[in-house]
């Protein structure tokens, strides 16, 4: 890999565990200290390594140059510790050990702990998202700010606020207690989800950015399966969940950015490979007596990852939006249930049903009835999407909803 | 959900269309968000606990009538629940009956 390249894909897959490995030696106290001290090492780096080549393994050449950084800043502070402060200074011992374990075990272990720390309940979930793209996955505050479609002032006070609260909150970076590990799994899961659908149904263009967040999600949960700890059935079941999802990333988009609905992708371009991953951990969510909403969402997307149009796929699917939304309504799922009811029983059914939703200020609940009533009464369903595309907001929404009003022309 | 015959046996083919029947009626319900909790209630392991604390298992056929199920829902009024019930499956048999009763705490569930 030539230099250029280089450095940035490092930065993305080692600034995170500099920053982890930092984070947790020096508290979020000096959380900024530690993201400074990674960010250094990656200065120090490119600009040694343009006059001297690149070191035979960059990579510890990286933690070799954040050791000695931690270090000096610790040997400093520890100076300034023992000497002008002593009054202050409760963790003695701890302060007098400079030496930085980046080891994959401790690499490992701080980012999981991190992750924690920050999908902790007091922290907002926008922040937190914000804040795992920043610390977990090494995005600059550009590409957040591109991920957010906000800019850079936004996000760096956003970011600045979530320290901020960390702090207050005195969220300490470790695992919890195994009995509190479930709980506080939720909403960990909760961020992961958050930042995959930010990848996933974001309105930016960028695509290789939107593939980058879905793929940072799969690896932020690949991380929980991994770990004796964290391996619970809803962490698979979410895991399995985004590999059926991404599976279709190829397939969901066209040269020019635009979307391809479901019905005229080509399938040859669906990922078999992730469709078998998903499928692994679907089998290996499946212990305990807990069905969680990403069991019945992963076996919903499973449906989906099978093409041909049957009655079995849509009475499956059909029944286990049944189910979800007896546990986790969201207006979407409703909207699902219902086409899902049009398919596995009848439109007719499902118009009656659709109408009782009454989500008229959602254009996706307008676009269901045009869809539902196309055949049965054309006007009608012309008039719904007519009403879909008042309300869309983004482009590729609008040009598909256009697309099918002029069919009926 | 009230059963007047709890004992009549279905056959399996007619159990699984009740089965789908229901649980599309409690997701039309949960589609609208209005749907709390519920269940089905069966006979196994039943017990019946009588005024002198004396305990049965049953006989339910004595019974004129017998629970099948509960549904609480998140409904404006009580017109509002009885259209829901209206939906019930179990109104297909003859002599079954819904009843609409409101939730006693008044904790925002009807």
């Amino acid at each position: 890999m030539e230099q250029q390249q280089l450095i940035p894909h490092l930065f993305r897959s080692e600034y995170r565990k500099i920053v982890s490995v930092l984070c947790r030696r020096f508290g979020f106290d000096e959380m900024e200290i530690a993201e400074d001290i990674a960010s250094e090492t990656f200065l120090t780096a490119a600009q040694t390594w343009g006059f001297n080549g690149l070191p035979q393994n960059p990579v510890a050449w990286l933690y070799r140059v954040a050791k000695n950084k931690a270090k000096n800043y610790l040997q400093r502070n520890l100076t300034f510790e023992t000497k002008v402060a002593p009054q202050v200074k409760s963790n003695f011992s701890e302060c007098c050990e400079t030496e930085i374990d980046l080891s994959p075990q401790n690499i490992s272990d701080s980012q999981l702990q991190m992750m924690f720390a920050i999908c902790h309940p007091s922290i907002p979930p926008e922040a937190q998202v914000g804040l795992s793209l920043r610390i977990l996955c090494g995005f600059g505050i550009d590409e957040i700010a591109e991920a957010f479609l906000s800019n850079k002032e936004t996000i760096n006070k956003r970011l600045y606020r979530a320290r901020e609260k960390l702090r207050e909150e005195k969220i300490k970076i470790e695992l919890p207690t195994p009995a509190e590990i479930d709980k506080r799994l939720d909403a960990v899961l909760t961020t992961i989800y958050l930042l995959f659908n930010e990848g996933y149904y974001s309105i930016s263009q960028n695509q290789v950015l939107r593939q980058d967040l879905c793929f940072e999600a799969i690896r932020l949960c690949q991380m929980l399966a991994d770990n004796e700890h964290t391996n619970k059935p809803p962490v698979n079941a979410l895991l399995a969940l985004m590999y059926f999802h991404a599976s279709r990333f190829d397939a969901r988009v066209n040269e020019t950015g635009e979307i391809i609905l479901y019905d005229d992708q080509d399938t040859s371009l669906w990922n078999a490979d992730m469709t078998l991953k998903g499928g692994y951990y679907l089998n290996r969510s499946a212990v305990g007596s807990t069905l969680s909403k990403y069991h019945l969402e992963a076996s919903i997307a499973y449906w989906s990852t099978q093409r041909a149009d049957t009655k079995e796929k849509w009475e499956n699917i059909l029944q286990l939006y049944n189910r979800y939304l007896q546990v986790a309504y969201s207006p979407v799922a409703a909207l699902n249930r219902t086409y899902a009811l049009a398919k596995a029983n009848s439109k007719e059914e499902a118009i009656v049903e659709a109408e009782k939703l009454n989500l008229t200020d959602n254009q996706f609940y307008f676009a269901l009835l045009g869809e539902l009533y196309t055949g049965i009464d054309n006007l009608k369903a012309k008039t719904n999407f007519q009403n879909a595309l008042a309300i869309a907001r983004t482009t590729a929404d609008k040009k598909i909803i256009q697309k099918k009003i002029e069919e009926f022309e | 959900m009230r059963h007047e015959d709890g004992t009549k046996i279905a056959s399996p083919e007619q159990m699984q269309i009740w089965m789908k029947q229901t649980m599309d009626w409690i997701g039309s319900i949960a589609a609208q968000n209005k749907f709390v909790s519920g269940t089905g209630l069966p006979f196994d392991d039943a017990r019946v606990v009588h005024s002198n604390k004396m305990v049965t298992n049953g006989p339910f056929g004595e019974i004129k009538e017998t629970i099948g199920g509960f549904i609480v829902v998140r409904a404006e009024s009580a017109d509002e629940a009885v259209e829901f019930a209206k939906g019930c499956p179990v109104l297909q048999g003859e002599g079954n009956t819904m009843e609409v009763r409101r939730i006693a705490k008044n904790d925002g569930t009807h």
